[in-house]
């Protein structure tokens, strides 16, 4: 690992996620039946606030869920390291919901294709959108978000870092290259 | 045909020896022991810095043959015999048929004659098809050719029956060797009596089942004032048991095994079948009580207990395992390690117990380099080091415990009625 | 903390921490029996052999749940109809399974050690599913997931085993289980159902079941075979249901939310009553559920172990 540049700040962040906020209302026309589901663990934090930002700009809560996507990933036996399963919790029925699902870098697309996966077990949303605050290109599956705080092109050898205060004490998004 | 081994230190518990000789072997015996020997002879053998002892005399090996030749036969299990430095081996008769009348003796016999590379010598049984119902005929036995007798494997249950076999045995001056285990007690336990067998969850040996025989067979030999030798003791009151009666002047004499003072029941954690044996390894206890016994002489004679096992017999569930391994090839090595070594008995001390002390309980002219006793000794490299692997076993079983461990103290020569059998 | 074993055979010689990690994957998995869709691809495209020498409906059904929610491909194995009546060696069974390129075999077995013997010689996973008196691993993973989940901890839990302590592989695995997590267990039995030494795994003995009671915050009950030998001494059922079974009267005297566990099948009016087992106190039936995440949770484990090492 070599420099680390910041491509996001604290404030930076919580701009992204407030105008994703203003975005999702606009799209789904209101808060009618919407609710957010992250992907562990940083999409989860940033459910969590996307959650409160719309709670503050409509006054009306919307349920938050935690979704642990590890046992239906695609690379399960070739994990490095191998991968600690947490727990689901999505104590609400995404029947019929528009789901926004959340989590914190797009890169390949395949942790979105398995969280599409689980989501599928759990019932069936009327929609599922997705919402990230970093898309770093690359794709290898035909998925795009519908959201997104800021994109950010880069080398598949670069790292994207992103730190949250819940999980590790600070806000920021750095890109870490590789030598 | 004569043979000059020059310069070893050689061994002879027998005359005191421990200095280094030469040593003439002519016409099959020991023909000269001196200083520098000035002679010619066909081949001579430089000994330096090898340990020269008197070929080893293991009082308990199962050749299997008849009957189980697939195990072992006479053929492979005395060559396996030679690479260990053993030169004679007393056959266990719990063959089958079973070493019980004149037939098997003869047949026995004449299996020996054609296959055996070292002195094989035969051991009947005590009773019938080894039943403990109906005393063999012990006369005829011995009068054909037997220099003991055992129900190895099998104790004798009833007390009556023994005591005549005991009473038998003396009239025919034919020592007997007791495999001493109550089986109402060891029931049908696999391994030692303890935490470990708790541990692995399997039935266990208590040492009573061991000893409280030890004791019966001991008092009854006693009564008939007949010679009693206990085959394979594993645990500290059979040691004491046969301490007291030494002192009390009972004509008992006892052997334990390699396996004894160098394994615990440790090593049974891992469920290998190869530890598996009857008397079972015992605690750690146990094995200094083992050392104890060699160290102040109630343990007069180390055995191999030699008993192999097809990988068919071994390679299945722990409990359906057959008991014993084999140590023919490995006696002497975890001897030195363990006895020598651990300063448990001196050169002269250990030679004693794998050579001296079984010939004179059996009565052969064996286990010494005194001039004119049979030309069969041994040559070691007590200070090479060397891991018992499986692909060098050249018994036809290789169910060793040993497999796998560093040992020490390799035999370079081993010479049998004056002719080499065995070389490195 | 990464799991590293390719197998699972028993508790004994496993760290406080891999058991920690055990239970805290259950806990994940636990989610999933409660979805409409209970059903994860974990394990899709896995084989599991469920390879039973000895009958049991309760431990080889929950094996078998377990590795179809993860989404596997069970395979009964009933050694009745195979060749194994036809003299076929364990180890052979093994190969010819492990031919057959299944990735986890999960055994049951009389013979203490068998499982222990089939990991030696395979690469593919074995899993314990009860050898002999040796270990039963995932009924004691099960039973101590159900201890923290109905008392939030195992640390300084008193817990009492009660019953054929000697001949019992569910004793041995909760002993070290228990006192591995650092609870204090004791083993209540009759004295010649109490295994020489125990008391070095670190466990209090006593026979008096009353006085084993008073302090205890859970009691697991064995089972009674009086089928067996070694428990001739008590011809008489009623005289062991007298003096060790657990009945609502000798409840009446301890603590009163004291947890009460039994691995089943139960023998009622041997063991315990059946107000006992039907009553407040018993979680038997939460101990069933809990074998289902318990063991997706090691079958889990030991395949990502397997595929990581390959």
């Amino acid at each position: 690992m070599k420099e680390k540049a910041k491509i996001l700040d604290r404030e930076a962040i919580n701009r992204s996620v407030m105008r994703i906020a203003h975005e999702i209302i606009e799209k789904n026309k209101g808060t009618a039946d919407l609710c957010v589901v992250g992907i562990r663990n940083r999409g989860v934090y940033i459910a969590r606030r996307l959650a409160e930002c719309i709670k503050k700009i409509e006054g009306a809560g919307i349920p938050a869920g935690a979704l642990d996507i590890t046992l239906y990933r695609d690379d399960l036996a070739l994990a490095s390291g191998q991968p600690l399963v947490r727990k689901t919790e999505i104590d609400f029925d995404i029947n019929d919901k528009k789901l926004i699902l959340v989590d914190d870098v797009l890169y390949t697309g395949r942790t979105i294709r398995a969280a599409l996966d689980a989501l599928i077990d759990f019932g069936r949303p009327k929609s599922i959108q997705l919402a990230v605050l970093v898309d770093r290109g690359h794709r290898e599956l035909p998925i795009r978000a519908d959201f997104v705080g800021k994109n950010i092109p880069t080398s598949k050898q670069e790292i994207v870092e992103v730190h949250l205060e819940e999980s590790d004490g600070n806000d920021e998004v750095l890109i870490v290259g590789k030598e | 045909m004569s043979i000059l081994i020059k310069n070893g230190r050689v061994i002879d518990p027998a005359n005191k020896i421990d200095a280094v000789l030469d040593i003439l072997i002519e016409n099959k015996k020991i023909a000269i022991v001196a200083d520098d020997i000035k002679s010619q002879a066909d081949t001579i053998i430089d000994a330096t810095g090898r340990i020269v002892v008197p070929g080893i005399v293991d009082m308990h090996v199962h050749l299997r043959e008849p009957g189980r030749e697939d195990k072992e036969t006479v053929a492979t299990g005395t060559s396996a015999a030679a690479k260990g430095g053993v030169t004679t081996v007393l056959a266990m008769p719990n063959t089958n048929p079973a070493v019980d009348c004149i037939e098997v003796i003869e047949l026995l016999k004449e299996i020996i004659r054609e296959g055996a590379k070292v002195n094989v010598l035969i051991c009947g049984t005590i009773t019938k098809g080894r039943m403990g119902k109906e005393l063999s005929d012990i006369a005829a036995l011995k009068k054909n050719g037997a220099y003991a007798i055992s129900d190895d494997g099998c104790s004798v249950d009833s007390d009556v029956l023994m005591l005549e076999a005991f009473k038998k045995a003396r009239q025919s001056a034919i020592l007997t060797i007791c495999h001493c285990e109550d089986k109402k007690l060891s029931g049908k336990g696999v391994i030692n009596l303890g935490f470990n067998s708790t541990r692995l969850g399997l039935r266990g040996i208590s040492n009573e089942s061991e000893y409280n025989r030890v004791a019966r067979d001991v008092e009854l030999a006693e009564k008939a004032n007949a010679a009693v030798h206990i085959a394979h003791i594993s645990c500290r009151e059979s040691v004491e048991i046969i301490a007291r009666a030494k002192r009390k002047g009972i004509k008992v004499t006892c052997e334990t095994a390699p396996h004894y003072f160098s394994l615990t029941d440790d090593a049974l954690l891992g469920y290998d079948t190869n530890m598996k044996m009857n008397p079972p390894l015992r605690s750690p206890e146990d094995l200094e009580a083992i050392k104890q016994g060699l160290k102040d002489g109630t343990i007069d004679a180390i055995a191999s207990d030699h008993a192999p096992h097809t990988e068919n017999e071994k390679d299945i569930e722990f409990e359906r395992a057959e008991f014993g391994k084999i140590g023919l090839e490995s006696g002497v090595s975890v001897s030195i390690m363990e006895l020598i070594d651990k300063k448990v008995l001196n050169w002269i001390e250990l030679v004693e117990k794998i050579a001296l002390n079984p010939a004179k309980i059996l009565g052969i002219n064996k286990g010494t380099l005194s001039v004119g006793a049979d030309g069969d000794l041994v040559i070691v490299d007590a200070d090479k080091e060397f891991v018992l692997e499986k692909k060098n076993i050249v018994s036809k079983s290789k169910n060793s415990p040993f497999i796998g461990r560093t040992v020490k103290g390799l035999v370079e020569y081993t010479i049998c009625n004056g002719k080499v059998v065995y070389k490195i | 903390m990464l799991w590293t074993r390719k197998d699972l055979l028993g508790l004994e010689y496993l760290t406080p921490e891999e058991i920690g990690l055990i239970l805290e994957t259950a806990e994940s998995f636990k989610e999933v029996s409660t979805r409409e869709i209970k059903k994860v691809p974990a394990l899709r495209g896995k084989t599991a052999v469920n390879l039973f020498y000895e009958p049991s409906t309760r431990t080889r059904v929950s094996f078998e749940v377990a590795a179809k929610r993860l989404s596997a491909d069970v395979i009964n194995i009933a050694t009745e109809t195979s060749s194994v009546r036809k003299g076929e060696t364990l180890i052979d069974t093994g190969k010819n399974i492990q031919a057959l390129k299944a990735d986890i075999i999960i055994i049951r077995h009389n013979c203490s050690g068998a499982a222990n013997m089939l990991a030696s010689v395979l690469d593919i996973s074995v899993v314990n599913a009860g050898d002999g008196w040796h270990e039963h691993p995932t009924q004691a993973l099960l039973d101590m997931f159900t201890l923290k989940e109905k008392l939030g901890k195992i640390k300084g839990l008193n817990v009492a085993i009660v019953g054929d302590i000697a001949h019992s592989r569910v004793a041995r695995s909760n002993i070290w289980g228990l006192t591995k997590l650092g609870a204090n267990v004791t083993v209540c039995a009759p004295e010649m159902l109490l295994p020489v030494g125990i008391e070095k795994t670190g466990v209090k003995t006593s026979s008096n079941i009353d006085e084993v009671l008073k302090n205890t915050d859970a009691v697991n009950v064995l089972r009674m075979q009086f089928e067996r030998d070694e428990c001739a001494a008590f011809p008489e059922q009623l005289d062991y249901y007298k003096k060790f079974g657990i009945t609502e009267e000798r409840l009446t005297k301890v603590k009163k939310d004291i947890v009460v566990m039994h691995p089943g099948p139960i023998n009622r009016g041997i063991e315990m009553s059946s107000g006992v087992a039907d009553g407040k106190n018993s979680v038997i039936l939460d101990q069933v559920t809990n074998g289902i995440a318990v063991r997706m949770a090691v079958l889990f484990l030991v395949a990502q172990a397997r595929e990581a090492k390959i």
